[in-house]
């Protein structure tokens, strides 16, 4: 273990380090590197799962959860009430009310509807342009590839964000709209990872001797590329919904997202930006809590697929 | 070399017209930017004067020409709102948002080197995984809302530092780490692999043979080589700050380009924001640029590959 680890480089190694114990001591006592991925577990991350599972469930059932309808105001409440168990709190609007006297605990609800609507659409509408883009530009080659890829270095030429919001200011603000708009910005990284995996793909014989066997292009595709390139387009998509409900939430809070009075997290945060040297934290506190416990979930589930499906990226 | 240098100005080139090319479409698809440019309630015959002004009234391809001819001499039409160029305004607001980058960058510096340098000595020890953890937030916590929290924090409770605006280094702090936080983790990953893979190689190795010490190892040998990716990406990384930074510059009202695009936005002034994209755009295709030729004046292999 130790001489494959000093000496040769690339995978051979890669796996010697990855199969060896937690722990394990090298030579020169220099301990031998696990990858920054969950390495001795080889399980679902639990709170990953439980976090997303209840999260999913909020969202399904929002209607009966929510005390409140979360556009209009709690009746008998007055604006910015402070959570319960603060002086002047009640447990009518047990999370507070915002500027509207509308209850927070039943926005943040309806909120998780947006924000995973969002993220698994938004991801799902890039994973498939960019597995389509990556495969044409990968199996097809010559210009088509050149094609794609100059888009590509384009697309990547501008920040992620910035190309958002102007495609929002453009087209105007509406869910929908938005999760066309995330697709189209992030759809750059899956077809760079594919368009790779496919150029190998293209050299190995079961596709080779598939082009012999005289089977057309788009079935060597969708029979013998597509369910190789698979795995690592969702490994793809687990590590972009948390990068798209961010976004989401920026470009919600910049005013160019999910429109009001609708209850996107990022837009509650908008409207607490007014009144934030107020004091008022519970307002800004709670929404932000919530992206962040949902990225922080879809983002360990994303590291134990990454290590689940594909060993090679395990030392990512 | 040459040919390398030519085929990536080529690809540059290439990338600068599709870009610039998506947003002039993008911009005539989505509307009628004569309607964006005029004020409220114009009159027909002042659409129709504003459209000739602005050659709106050519065909598209005759107005691409057109646009990218002005581009190539830095001008990119005039602010609707400021009556002034674009370039002008996006200038006149570059060094502050130089400032800020350079403050964040800074700030991810002083977070991801040092972690990911211990966690990759101590790899597998409880450094590590702070530092896995504190990489994990980095992505998980929006920049944004870290900046919020730090305005509730150390201006509403404990009224250590303004809340806005651009001044001495007390009004830099917040909107740095705000912006630099995101950066950090990539930073901590980055230096993390790159120490990993420069203390898995031979010259380590027979450095430790020679029965140097680890801190002479690591620190004079190991370190310099892996923080040359570091470094690159951290220069990379300031050009797209610089750019990018709207939503921190948004709630810090910090007078930068990200505010400048923001107003833009905001009070439909569809030139501004054009040109300041297509600015951003030029920018970091240029950056990226400079450090492929750098690299591959550097690093003979890199010029063989395509």
């Amino acid at each position: 273990m130790a001489t494959l680890r000093g000496g040769e480089a690339g995978r051979q190694s890669r796996r010697a380090r990855i199969d060896s114990a937690p722990g394990a001591r090298g030579a020169w006592g220099v301990r031998l590197a696990p990858p920054m991925s969950i390495r001795s577990r080889r399980e679902a991350p639990l709170a990953a799962v439980v976090i997303l599972a209840a999260l999913v469930l909020v969202a399904i059932f929002a209607d009966l959860l929510a005390p409140h309808d979360p556009t209009l105001p709690v009746p008998g409440a007055n604006v910015f009430d402070p959570p319960f168990w603060m002086e002047g709190g009640s447990t009518a609007a047990p999370l507070g009310t915002d500027f509207q006297a509308r209850d927070i605990l039943s926005r943040l609800i309806y909120g998780t509807r947006v924000s995973l609507i969002v993220g698994l659409m938004g991801t799902l509408v890039a994973g498939a342009i960019g597995t389509l883009m990556g495969i044409l530009s990968g199996y097809i080659g010559g210009w088509v590839d050149q094609v794609i890829m100059r888009v590509t270095d384009a697309w990547l030429a501008l920040p992620a964000i910035v190309f958002a919001i102007f495609l929002a200011a453009m087209i105007g603000p509406s869910m929908w709209n938005i999760i066309v708009i995330l697709g189209a910005v992030y759809w750059t990284r899956y077809a760079r990872v594919i368009r790779g995996e496919v150029l190998t793909l293209r050299e190995r014989e079961f596709v080779k001797l598939a082009e012999i066997a005289g089977a057309s292009k788009l079935r060597i595709i969708k029979r013998h590329i597509l369910p190789n390139v698979a795995n690592t387009a969702m490994v793809l998509a687990s590590l972009t919904v948390g990068v798209v409900i961010i976004a989401e939430a920026s470009l919600s809070f910049l005013g160019v997202g999910v429109p009001p009075p609708q209850p996107a997290w990022g837009l509650m945060l908008s409207e607490a930006r007014p009144t934030l040297l107020a004091g008022q934290w519970w307002l800004t506190v709670f929404p932000g809590v919530c992206i962040l416990l949902i990225v922080l979930a879809t983002q360990l589930f994303g590291d134990w697929l990454r290590v689940k499906l594909d060993p090679q990226q395990r030392n990512l | 070399m040459a040919a390398f240098i030519a085929r990536r100005i080529l690809y540059s080139v290439v990338t600068l017209v599709i870009l610039s090319g998506t947003i002039f479409l993008i911009v005539r698809l989505t509307g009628d930017p004569v309607l964006l440019m005029a004020e409220a309630g114009a009159s027909t015959e002042d659409l129709a004067r504003i459209r000739q002004q602005w050659g709106l009234d050519r065909s598209w391809a005759v107005q691409y020409v057109t646009f990218m001819q002005n581009a190539l001499t830095g001008e990119l039409g005039k602010s609707f709102n400021y009556r002034l160029p674009v370039s002008e305004l996006y200038f006149q607001r570059l060094p502050n948002s130089l400032q800020l980058g350079l403050f964040a960058t800074l700030i991810s510096l002083l977070i991801g080197v040092p972690a990911g340098i211990v966690s990759a000595v101590k790899v597998n020890t409880w450094w590590d995984s702070i530092a896995k953890g504190v990489a994990l937030l980095g992505l998980s916590i929006p920049g944004f809302w870290l900046g919020l929290v730090l305005i509730l924090v150390f201006s509403v409770s404990l009224r250590w530092l303004p809340t806005s605006g651009a001044g001495d280094w007390r009004h830099v702090l917040m909107p740095a780490v705000a912006l630099g936080w995101y950066f950090a983790a990539s930073m901590l990953r980055l230096t993390r692999s790159s120490m990993l893979e420069v203390l898995g190689s031979e010259y380590i190795k027979l450095a430790r043979l020679k029965g140097l010490p680890d801190v002479v190892v690591i620190a004079m040998h190991a370190f310099k080589n892996a923080l040359i990716p570091v470094f690159t990406l951290a220069g990379v990384n300031l050009v797209v700050m610089v750019n990018a930074a709207v939503i921190i510059e948004v709630i810090f009202a910090w007078p930068g380009i990200g505010r400048l695009l923001y107003e833009g936005i905001f009070q439909r002034d569809f030139p501004l924001v054009q040109g300041v994209v297509i600015l951003a755009g030029f920018m970091i295709v240029g950056i990226n640029l400079v450090v492929d030729i750098a690299y591959a004046v550097i690093d003979p292999r890199i010029r063989l590959t395509r």
